[in-house]
């Protein structure tokens, strides 16, 4: 594995290989008091975010660390393209200072694509830390660990994507994942919020919550992008209000009640508490919001080793 | 019709024989022999001492080429595509004649800069520039611009367009096109309704959405273009729709003409060659406006440009710089070189399937676009006595395209490494030669 830039096209084979890797991973730092292993001294690694982002820059930076690389943060508020130098400039910049690894977030869909394409050249390593509302393959690698933990096995697994899955990288990646890994995929969302053409995507789609919740292992509630809801004035309205979004589409305690036992509860992060998921869910033995950021450092270095430190990391 | 205010360009004096070319690509071989700037003879020519021979057995005559929708980035963008530049490309595309799309900087929203467009191309001499004008000033929407200054002037306007925007107040349109009768004009519009394309990157179907693209919507040029036909019905005026782009606006078109509305449309060729499967090497070369769109929007396209509800080939010659293309999709500019390329990409979408034979391509890249543009030099019969501006066709010959080796400043064409059938070989504007055998006289 050369670059992670998506889980479209990612077999089933490299994925489990990934995420057995985050399961050794996990188990070896177990209970140790300094998690620190030497496997990628000497690595250095950039994280180069043009969006915002804290949960998942950390979640990069803490796996390089304990992985021994020497881990740099750029954030595109402090560096030179605020001066105005392109994205193309500024990583062929950071590849010619001796990057190994780019981990990039931007706001243009295919961004971490066309960085592979320019950094052929000085053999710099890509992974896409999400890209617009295309993909975030490390998101849905981290899911698919959490739930391989909770449920045992994906094969059968009938999961449910609710929310603003227009909007979401985070959705993207995991309706490839999850079919890849054997899981049934059903997407619950007003449709306003659904991608044109989704009856062409490995998934069933449902406006009824309601109705799902009983026939599901695991339900992933997606948080609502304001940011991304471009059009200004009443065009940007893409659902009533957020009462109405909560009471179609929240998961409230009521709901939760409808889910079989065994079902995991996830979400991406950040929450809106009170809209997408009520406090109480949230906190709840099904919930398993913080595993997912626990193990999002695991399979982060799984996916450092495996580019960076593996027999493969050279091909 | 014909008010044509400025003066004809100089024609060449001595003689010119064009050997063994078939017209249209039909019939036996004929000789051309051109003289004075125009057709003198056809059949079999004697040739006259001291005449120039174009040795043109197994090649198509045809009228020369008139592009209707061309960015020739002069003022203002003056890295990417001069007036002699797109010229030059135009020439060794098949042109005779180009029309300049006004979305300059300055804006082409005034007779001096009009004026100035047509005088850079006159200097050049390769092909007859025609300055189209802004409909509105800035481009903006607000207020006409001065369309009758522009017509008066010495370019002559009779095409204007805010290309690049939609002129979307309807009110506004309704005022365009009924000013624009009075003027033997025609408005060309860029068809997209800015509300339903806010952020929009490609087109909203199954590609964008999986690829994660904000989407297009093929509505949103449908709606304008309805709205529009039935505003020029209205008032009785000419509206041509540039870069058609979807099989629902080739509906409404169809209902539209069958109604007697005044209305042309173009397609371009890559609209007819290329699909939204392009957005998945997140190329911004593949990005345009409006974009490609699916295979079936391609097929339609193509059969109603065969059957005529699709009245002519545009180019949207659009060059841009390294640097405005080669970034992130978000990043990028829109658009991409047309001009010589276009020839050779309806010969691989229209000849090749037989939707198409060489009198079709006449009327779609001469005759159709002289008309819509008001041009009663260009795009004219195959006859003795009429202007002498012609392109030759080797139909058997093919060529691989390289952006770098194309006239243009610019080089983002699409087709790069692509292997094309059709070669211009020859191109003559008022009898004489601009451009032959890939090259520019």
């Amino acid at each position: 594995m050369k670059h992670l830039l998506a889980t479209d096209g990612l077999d089933a084979a490299t994925a489990t290989a990934v995420l057995d890797t985050a399961d050794e991973l996990k188990h070896t730092l177990l209970g140790r008091e300094v998690k620190k292993l030497p496997t990628l001294r000497g690595r250095t690694v950039i994280t180069l975010f043009y969006e915002n982002s804290t949960r998942t820059r950390v979640s990069f930076e803490i796996a390089g660390k304990w992985m021994s690389a020497d881990v740099i943060n750029v954030s595109a508020s402090s560096s030179s393209v605020n001066k105005g130098e392109s994205l193309r400039d500024t990583a062929l910049t950071l590849a010619a200072a001796g990057a190994d690894c780019m981990i990039v977030r931007h706001p243009a869909s295919g961004a971490a694509h066309r960085l592979s394409g320019w950094l052929a050249e000085a053999g710099t390593s890509v992974v896409n830390a999400g890209d617009g509302t295309h993909e975030h393959p490390t998101q849905a690698l981290l899911d698919a660990a959490t739930l391989r933990e909770r449920l045992g096995s994906l094969q059968d697994r009938r999961i449910a994507i609710v929310g603003d899955v227009l909007h979401s990288r985070v959705a993207r990646s995991n309706i490839h994942l999850l079919t890849t890994l054997g899981a049934e995929v059903v997407l619950v969302a007003p449709p306003t919020l659904l991608p044109v053409g989704v009856d062409k995507l490995p998934v069933t789609v449902s406006h009824d919550l309601d109705a799902e919740l009983p026939a599901v292992d695991a339900v992933m509630m997606l948080r609502v992008q304001a940011e991304r809801m471009t059009g200004g004035g009443p065009g940007q309205s893409f659902f009533p209000s957020a009462r109405e979004y909560s009471i179609s589409y929240g998961l409230s305690e009521r709901r939760q009640a409808l889910l079989p036992e065994h079902a995991v509860v996830l979400h991406p992060g950040p929450m809106l508490r009170g809209m997408e998921i009520a406090h109480a869910v949230a906190d709840s033995p099904a919930s398993a919001v913080t595993e997912q950021v626990r193990n999002g450092v695991h399979v982060r270095m799984a996916v450092l080793y495996h580019l960076l430190a593996s027999e493969g990391a050279a091909a | 019709m014909t008010a044509d205010v400025r003066p004809p360009a100089e024609a060449v004096s001595t003689a010119l024989v064009i050997k063994g070319a078939r017209p249209y690509g039909e019939g036996e071989p004929v000789d051309v022999l051109v003289r004075d700037g125009v057709i003198a003879e056809i059949g079999s020519v004697t040739v006259p001492e001291g005449a120039e021979v174009i040795e043109a057995a197994g090649q198509v005559l045809l009228p020369g080429f008139v592009d209707l929708h061309t960015h020739l980035r002069e003022p203002g963008r003056e890295d990417t595509e001069t007036v002699e530049s797109g010229s030059a490309a135009a020439a060794l595309g098949g042109y005779t004649a180009v029309f300049a799309m006004a979305n300059t900087d300055p804006v082409a929203d005034n007779a001096l800069v009009t004026d100035h467009v047509w005088r850079r191309g006159q200097e050049a001499g390769l092909v007859d520039v025609h300055p189209v004008g802004a409909v509105t000033v800035g481009l903006k929407g607000e207020k006409l611009a001065e369309l009758g200054t522009m017509a008066k002037s010495v370019a002559g306007v009779r095409v204007f367009s805010d290309d690049g925007v939609c002129v979307a107040d309807p009110l506004l349109m309704r005022r365009a096109l009924e000013y624009s009768t009075a003027l033997d004009a025609v408005i060309a519009q860029h068809a997209e309704e800015p509300r339903l394309t806010v952020g929009a990157q490609a087109h909203e179907g199954e590609q964008a959405s999986r690829l994660g693209y904000p989407g297009w919507p093929a509505s949103a040029e449908e709606s304008i273009v309805a709205r529009d036909c039935l505003l020029a019905l209205h008032a009785n005026a000419r509206l041509h729709v540039c870069h058609v782009s979807t099989a629902g606006t080739v509906d409404v078109l169809r209902w539209a003409k069958e109604r007697g509305t005044k209305v042309s449309a173009e397609v371009t060729p890559h609209h007819l060659l290329l699909t939204d499967d392009r957005l998945e090497t997140y190329d911004p070369v593949n990005k345009v406006n409006p974009p490609l769109r699916t295979g079936s929007d391609a097929e339609r396209l193509r059969a109603a440009l065969a059957e005529g509800v699709v009245d002519c080939v545009a180019t949207d010659h659009a060059p841009h710089a390294p640097q405005d293309k080669d970034t992130e999709w978000n990043a990028a500019r829109p658009g991409m070189l047309g001009l010589q390329t276009a020839l050779s990409v309806v010969v691989e979408t229209m000849v090749k399937p037989g939707l198409l034979d060489w009198r079709g391509v006449a009327r779609v890249m001469s005759e159709r676009p002289a008309e819509i543009g008001n041009l009663p030099e260009h795009g004219r019969p195959l006859a003795t006595g009429e202007p002498a501006n012609l392109t030759l066709v080797d139909p058997a010959a093919e060529w691989t395209v390289r952006g770098a080796e194309l006239a243009s400043i610019a080089a983002n064409t699409p087709y790069e490494g692509m292997r094309l059938p059709g070669v211009v070989t020859a191109t003559l504007l008022r009898g004489r030669i601009t451009a032959r055998e890939g090259k520019i006289r």
